[in-house]
C-alpha cells in the first residue's frame, strides 16, 4: 500500500471518527438504537455543498450543516419521545424523508464542488500539491478537539444526566432528570456531529452525491464495535478514544483488504468486507474469554 | 406533609384484564413521621408508591406534598420534594457509571444542570465522609463502577443518595426485600439511622409485619386499594404481629391467607 492510499484511508477514517462518535451517543450512551445517520449524513453533506457552491464561507457550511442534523436528530428523538414510535422505526422514517428532503437540497443528485474554496484550501499549497497531507491533518484536529469537548461535556451535570438517562431511566427520572428532554438533546448531538461529517466528507471528495449516506449507520456501529474490543471501557475518555481508533482501524483494514491483490478483493467487496470485520469484531472478545477461562481452568 | 386525598386508579379499564387497585385511598402523613405500610399482595401498595413518586398518574383524586399540588407532576418535576430507594437493588443507581458519579447525580436531585463538572473536589470530600458513615470501606472506592458492588452495598448507597439533598417525602419500596437476612438487618438499621439523623418524613412499604411494627411511628394497613388499619402511638407499641393480625381480620370479616405477610 502506498503512503497516499495510507492517507486516504486515514482521511476517511478520521471523518467516519466523527460519525462514530455520534453513534456512540446514540446506540451506547442513550441507548437508541437509530438509524437517522443515512440521512443526516448526507443532509449535512448536501447543506455545506449547496453553500460552499453559493459562495458562502466552508466553516459556515460546516455550522449550518451540524444544526440541519442536530434538527434530523431532534425530529427523530421526537417521533419516539412524543409520539410513542418505537425508536428504530422512528429513524427509518426520517432517514427516509430525508433522501427527498436532500434531494430538495440539493437541487440535483450531484454537486460539483472542484476548485470551489473548502475548509482544507487556506493550508494547501498552490505550487506543490500537498493535500494529501494537509487535508487528514485538518481533520485530525477537528477530530481531536470534538472528542475533547464531547469528554469535557459527558463529566459535566448535563452530560452525566444524558448517561444516566440511557442507562437507567427510571432512577434518572427520580433524580428530576427529564429523560425526555435529555434524549431530544443528546439525539440532536448525535446527529449533529454526524451531519458535521458529511460536510468535511464533500469537501474531501470534491462534491455531493444524494447515495452518500447509504451504510453510513453500519460503518459507524462498526468503528464503535472494534473500538470496544480495543481498550477496556474504564472511563469515559478512554471509550471515546477507543472509537476514534477503532475508525481509523476500520479503514486501514478495509484499505489493505482492497489493496492486498493477491486476496482478489475489488471496490464492490466493500459492504461484504465490512460485515465480515464487524462480525469478527463482535466474535473476538467472547474467544478471548473463552480461551481465559480455559486457562484459568488448567491453573487452577 | 403528604395528603393524598381519594385515590383511584384502574389499569387495563374496559378490558377483561381490568383490575381497579386503588380504590380512594386517602392518607395524611405529619411532617417528620415515619410511616409503615403493609398490605397482602395486589393491596396497592406499590401502586400507591408509585403514584406519590409521580411514575403512574391517578384516574381521580389529589396529592399534596408540603401544601404542593402535585397530582399531575411528572415523577421528575416533583423528585425535588420525594426522595426514594427502590426495591431492586439495581434499580436505584447506575452500574455503568462509578460510584463518585451515582453520588453526584443524587447531589443536584431537583435541581438544574448545567455545564460545570459534575464531580466536584468539594464534593468528594463529603462524599468520602458520608460513605465512611456506611462502614463499608466505600469510601476508598469513589472511582469504582457501581456493577462492581454487591446488591446490599448498591442499597446502602442508594439509601446515602436519598439523603444527599434535602427532601419532604422518602419512599422505601420493599427496599430489603431482594437482600439476605443479614443485609436486610444493615440497611434497615441504616434506614432508622438516616430517618431519624435527617428528621425524614418517610413512607416504608414492606412485606414483614415485624418489620412494620419495629420501624418507624405508625403503622398502616391496605386492602383492595384502601386503608384498612392504622395504628400510631401507645396502642402500636404495646402490639405484637398476632395482634395486628386479629385487628386486621376483625376489621376485614376475612381470614388473612398470605403466607409471606404471616411469616415475615
Amino acid at each position: 500500500m502506498s503512503l497516499i492510499s495510507l492517507m486516504g484511508a486515514l482521511e476517511i477514517g478520521l471523518i467516519f471518527a466523527l460519525v462514530a462518535l455520534g453513534v456512540l451517543i446514540s446506540f451506547r450512551l442513550l441507548n437508541f438504537p437509530d438509524l437517522t445517520a443515512d440521512g443526516s449524513f448526507p443532509l449535512g453533506g448536501a447543506v455545506a455543498a449547496v453553500l460552499i457552491a453559493g459562495g458562502h464561507d466552508p466553516w459556515l457550511a460546516c455550522g449550518l450543516a451540524a444544526i440541519a442534523g442536530a434538527a434530523a436528530g431532534w425530529l427523530t428523538a421526537w417521533l419516539n419521545v412524543r409520539l410513542g414510535i418505537l425508536q428504530l422505526l422512528a429513524s427509518i422514517l426520517v432517514m427516509i424523508a430525508l433522501y427527498s428532503i436532500n434531494l430538495r437540497i440539493m437541487g440535483a443528485p450531484n454537486i460539483a464542488l472542484i476548485g470551489l474554496p473548502t475548509v482544507f484550501t487556506p493550508f494547501v499549497s498552490t505550487v506543490n500539491d500537498n493535500a494529501w497531507l494537509i487535508q487528514p491533518a485538518v481533520l485530525a484536529v477537528i477530530v481531536v478537539l470534538a472528542k475533547l469537548l464531547l469528554d469535557a461535556f459527558f463529566a459535566s451535570e448535563a452530560g452525566l444526566a444524558l448517561r444516566a438517562t440511557g442507562a437507567n431511566p427510571r432512577m434518572a427520572r427520580a433524580q428530576g432528570i427529564s429523560t425526555d428532554r435529555m434524549t431530544l438533546a443528546g439525539m440532536a448531538l448525535s446527529n449533529a456531529l454526524i451531519a458535521l461529517a458529511g460536510a468535511l466528507y464533500v469537501q474531501t471528495q470534491g462534491g455531493a452525491d444524494i447515495s452518500m449516506g447509504i451504510g453510513t449507520i453500519v460503518v459507524g456501529l462498526a468503528a464503535v464495535i472494534i473500538g470496544e474490543t480495543l481498550l477496556p471501557p474504564r472511563s469515559l475518555w478512554l471509550v471515546t478514544l477507543a472509537t476514534v481508533l477503532g475508525a481509523l482501524l476500520y479503514r486501514l483494514l478495509i484499505a489493505l483488504a482492497l489493496n492486498a491483490d493477491f486476496i482478489g478483493l475489488q471496490a464492490q467487496d466493500l459492504n461484504l468486507i465490512t460485515a465480515v470485520l464487524v462480525g469478527l469484531a463482535l466474535v473476538l472478545p467472547k474467544i478471548k474469554a473463552k480461551l481465559r477461562n480455559k486457562q484459568g481452568g488448567r491453573t487452577a | 406533609m403528604m395528603r393524598a386525598d381519594n385515590l383511584f386508579k384502574t389499569f387495563n379499564p374496559g378490558t377483561p384484564l381490568e383490575n381497579p387497585v386503588l380504590r380512594g385511598l386517602s392518607l395524611t402523613i405529619e411532617s417528620g413521621q415515619f410511616v409503615t405500610v403493609i398490605g397482602s399482595n395486589g393491596a396497592g401498595k406499590s401502586t400507591f408508591l408509585n403514584a406519590i413518586s409521580g411514575d403512574i398518574s391517578p384516574d381521580s383524586g389529589s396529592l399534596f406534598i408540603d401544601g404542593q399540588d402535585v397530582t399531575r407532576q411528572t415523577a421528575w418535576q416533583r423528585a425535588g420534594l420525594v426522595a426514594r430507594v427502590f426495591q431492586d437493588p439495581l434499580a436505584g443507581t447506575c452500574e455503568g457509571l462509578s460510584i463518585e458519579e451515582n453520588l453526584a447525580l443524587a447531589m443536584q436531585r431537583g435541581q438544574g444542570r448545567g455545564l460545570s463538572r459534575a464531580v466536584k473536589a468539594s464534593y468528594r470530600e463529603q462524599f468520602r465522609a458520608k460513605l465512611a458513615t456506611l462502614q463499608l470501606g466505600l469510601e476508598n472506592r469513589l472511582g469504582d463502577r457501581m456493577g462492581l458492588l454487591s446488591g446490599g452495598q448498591r442499597q446502602a448507597v442508594s439509601l446515602l443518595m436519598a439523603s444527599l439533598q434535602p427532601s419532604r417525602l422518602l419512599l422505601l419500596d420493599e427496599h430489603t426485600a431482594a437482600l439476605d437476612p443479614k443485609t436486610a438487618a444493615f440497611v434497615l438499621q441504616l434506614t432508622d439511622r438516616i430517618v431519624s439523623e435527617n428528621q425524614l418524613t418517610a413512607l416504608m412499604v414492606t412485606h414483614s409485619m415485624r418489620q412494620a411494627l419495629d420501624h418507624g411511628h405508625r403503622t398502616v394497613m391496605l386492602h383492595q386499594g384502601r386503608v384498612v388499619l392504622d395504628v400510631s402511638g401507645e396502642e402500636r407499641s404495646r402490639m405484637d404481629v398476632p395482634d395486628l393480625l386479629a385487628m386486621f381480620e376483625q376489621t376485614r370479616g376475612e381470614k388473612l391467607d398470605d403466607d409471606a405477610l404471616l411469616l415475615g
